[in-house]
């Protein structure tokens, strides 16, 4: 019994964690319609700016954090306005070329600067070890996740919902051209969310270190991860890839324990099984865009 | 001159072979006498332009979008390893086939998954299918060898005449043959009725559906078709380079697949073969210069190759050969210039 609690919890966090990696591609791909295989590679960055600030330069982790979001939005939008912004009425598969050779160069200058082993951040004590509660073996570092995480999904709920920018965000998606008419400025404010999202997926980067594992290789080991809780939450809204993410954290966790020959087989079969039975994901619109 | 008939005139002078395309076999059949120490990596190319030929006939024909070719490369990879090494079919053109339709079944059954839904679901879900089966490959290690590969594969002789030499001379000429077959074939079905309703569909599947094109149906067969031809360039590797492993299922093999193409130009027969040529010769001139990190500067290529925007560069590169053409066989023999994706 406290076995099932223990997964279940470390299932909680690990969807959590992969929520935050992958809201900025919900925004991106779902709402945008932009294919951005990328997504994973500004991930990437956060954790190794949060690894140089805490491990090189003794920076405190909580410090750093910040940190991380900060550059990654930064990158995030310094590509968004060179780059990205050219290709957002291109085809699809121009899309995926692109942020294919994306992927593929910022793979291998991590590789160039950092070395192709896995790094480790160094975590403060106080987050360390575990605790019981009712003998259940609750991770400190988990618990912390799961706070960050949790405060930042409402936060992004209500910002989405409640404040101008959340409507003009949501008015820009559902349809630009009456949104500029109105005196949106839509390109800007895609540009925003786009490096928000970055910053997003630095943070989780950074937090991601110690779970996942960081080395070079990540966007493209967790690329598929990214795409399944966009694809099988749907982009209607933010509780879709969410609920998505921590059904994805706790099945692959689960999986894992129980089924280990299995491997990642479970996770795969699930997505294939939930993409055909419901093509604009489970709790997607149902009419195509 | 009636509309149909105007049609199926201006049809079949796309099909007739033209020269340049005769003399473009000519220079390929002469490299392999030209350069007797280069076979291995003359193979290589070759075996490359099957398989994105292979990717050409969905994506640049049936306008499929696919993330996880690899998966039928794999399959006939695997199965022509363990034909040969169990000894169950022993001569390599018969386990050649036999891998294809391997890969053709593979290809049939999922063809049902891919035609259902728009790009984006068409992308994970041949994505997933290529991991799923590494997943699977990895776990029946006592079948596949796990990441060691299957080894001590050893090919019998071709026809039981003709044995593999470790030059790779009968590797050569040997998938040059197979190449030039499927290649054949190919050129047939695209010029076909069957591939100008590809085109139609790929073009706009609703306005195909209403002309009467039984769009799921010929999806279907197409898919199957370009499964067959990724599962026979998976076998020649196998049977060329008498190894397997797990890298033949993964991503970055159908990432790569994508670069080649595009270098190449997609929707026409030729892309996949000048594109093979040049990612080759890219990626050699590459690790030269960086051994460790030459995936930066393919990222960088294709990179470069979207912004430009593909149309554009291909006819940067087909100026100067349409040039020449033009001056000695007249206006009208102009190299194929790929048609635009939408």
């Amino acid at each position: 019994m406290t076995s099932i609690l223990t997964n279940l919890f470390d299932g909680v966090a690990y969807g959590m964690l992969l929520f935050v990696l992958a809201c900025g591609l919900a925004v991106t791909l779902g709402l945008m319609n932009f294919v951005n295989l990328a997504h994973g590679a500004f991930a990437m960055a956060g954790g190794y700016v949060c690894m140089v600030l805490v491990n090189r330069m003794g920076w405190p982790f909580f410090a750093a954090l910040p940190l991380a979001f900060v550059s990654s939005a930064a990158i995030g939008i310094l590509l968004e306005r060179t780059l990205y912004r050219h290709l957002y009425t291109r085809s699809h598969l121009d899309q995926v070329l692109f942020t294919i050779g994306l992927t593929f160069m910022s793979v291998a200058a991590v590789d160039y600067i950092q070395g192709s082993s896995r790094v480790f951040i160094n975590l403060p004590a106080a987050l360390q070890g575990q605790f019981d509660v009712f003998g259940v073996g609750i991770g400190r570092y988990r618990l912390m996740i799961i706070v960050i995480c949790g405060l930042l999904t409402i936060g992004l709920q209500m910002v989405l919902a409640r404040t101008r920018f959340g409507s003009r965000l949501r008015a820009a998606v559902d349809d630009p051209r009456a949104a500029s008419g109105l005196g949106i400025n839509v390109p800007q404010v895609f540009a925003f969310t786009f490096a928000f999202g970055c910053g997003l997926a630095g943070l989780g980067g950074a937090l991601s270190a110690e779970i996942l594992g960081l080395d070079p290789y990540f966007p493209l080991k967790f690329m598929i991860y990214f795409l399944i809780v966009v694809t099988v939450g749907g982009s209607s809204s933010i509780t879709g890839p969410f609920l998505a993410s921590l059904l994805l954290g706790i099945g692959d966790v689960a999986g894992k324990y129980y089924v280990p020959k299995m491997g990642p087989f479970v996770i795969y079969t699930m997505m294939i099984v939930i993409l055909i039975w419901r093509p604009n994901g489970l709790f997607g619109r149902t009419a195509a865009r | 001159m009636s509309a149909s008939s105007d049609v199926g005139y201006h049809a079949q002078r796309q099909a007739r072979w033209h020269y340049g395309e005769v003399a473009f076999w000519l220079v390929v059949l002469a490299c392999g006498f030209a350069f007797p120490t280069r076979y291995l990596i003359m193979t290589d190319i070759l075996r490359l332009a099957l398989f994105t030929m292979s990717l050409d006939l969905i994506l640049g024909y049936a306008g499929i979008v696919s993330l996880g070719h690899a998966a039928f490369f794999g399959v006939g990879a695997y199965a022509a390893g363990l034909l040969a090494l169990h000894g169950i079919v022993k001569e390599p053109v018969l386990a050649l086939i036999v891998a294809g339709l391997a890969a053709m079944v593979l290809g049939f059954a999922t063809s049902f998954l891919v035609i259902r839904g728009v790009d984006l679901t068409r992308l994970m879900v041949t994505l997933g299918i290529a991991l799923l089966l590494e997943a699977l490959a990895e776990r029946f290690s006592n079948i596949t060898g796990g990441t060691d590969g299957l080894q001590g594969i050893e090919m019998q002789p071709i026809f039981g005449e003709i044995p593999f030499d470790m030059f790779g001379k009968a590797g050569f000429f040997y998938s040059l043959a197979v190449l030039f077959l499927l290649f054949l074939f190919a050129r047939r079905v695209v010029h076909s009725p069957f591939g100008l309703s590809l085109r139609a569909i790929k073009n706009n599947p609703l306005r195909a559906a209403a002309i009467g094109i039984p769009v799921n149906r010929r999806l279907i067969a197409i898919y199957t078709l370009a499964a067959f031809y990724a599962g026979i360039a998976g076998a020649l590797f196998t049977q060329t380079t008498a190894i397997a492993s797990l890298d033949v299922f993964a991503f970055e093999r159908s990432a790569d697949l994508m670069l080649v193409l595009v270098i190449g130009g997609t929707g026409y027969l030729y892309g996949g073969l000048i594109g093979a040529v040049i990612f080759r010769m890219l990626q050699e001139f590459f690790s030269t210069i960086t051994p460790q990190y030459w995936q930066f500067w393919i990222g960088l290529v294709l990179v470069v190759i979207v912004l430009v925007g593909r149309q554009r560069l291909h006819r940067w590169v087909l100026y100067v050969p349409n040039l020449i053409i033009k001056q000695v066989a007249g206006r009208k023999a102009v190299v194929a210039v790929p048609e635009s994706d939408s």
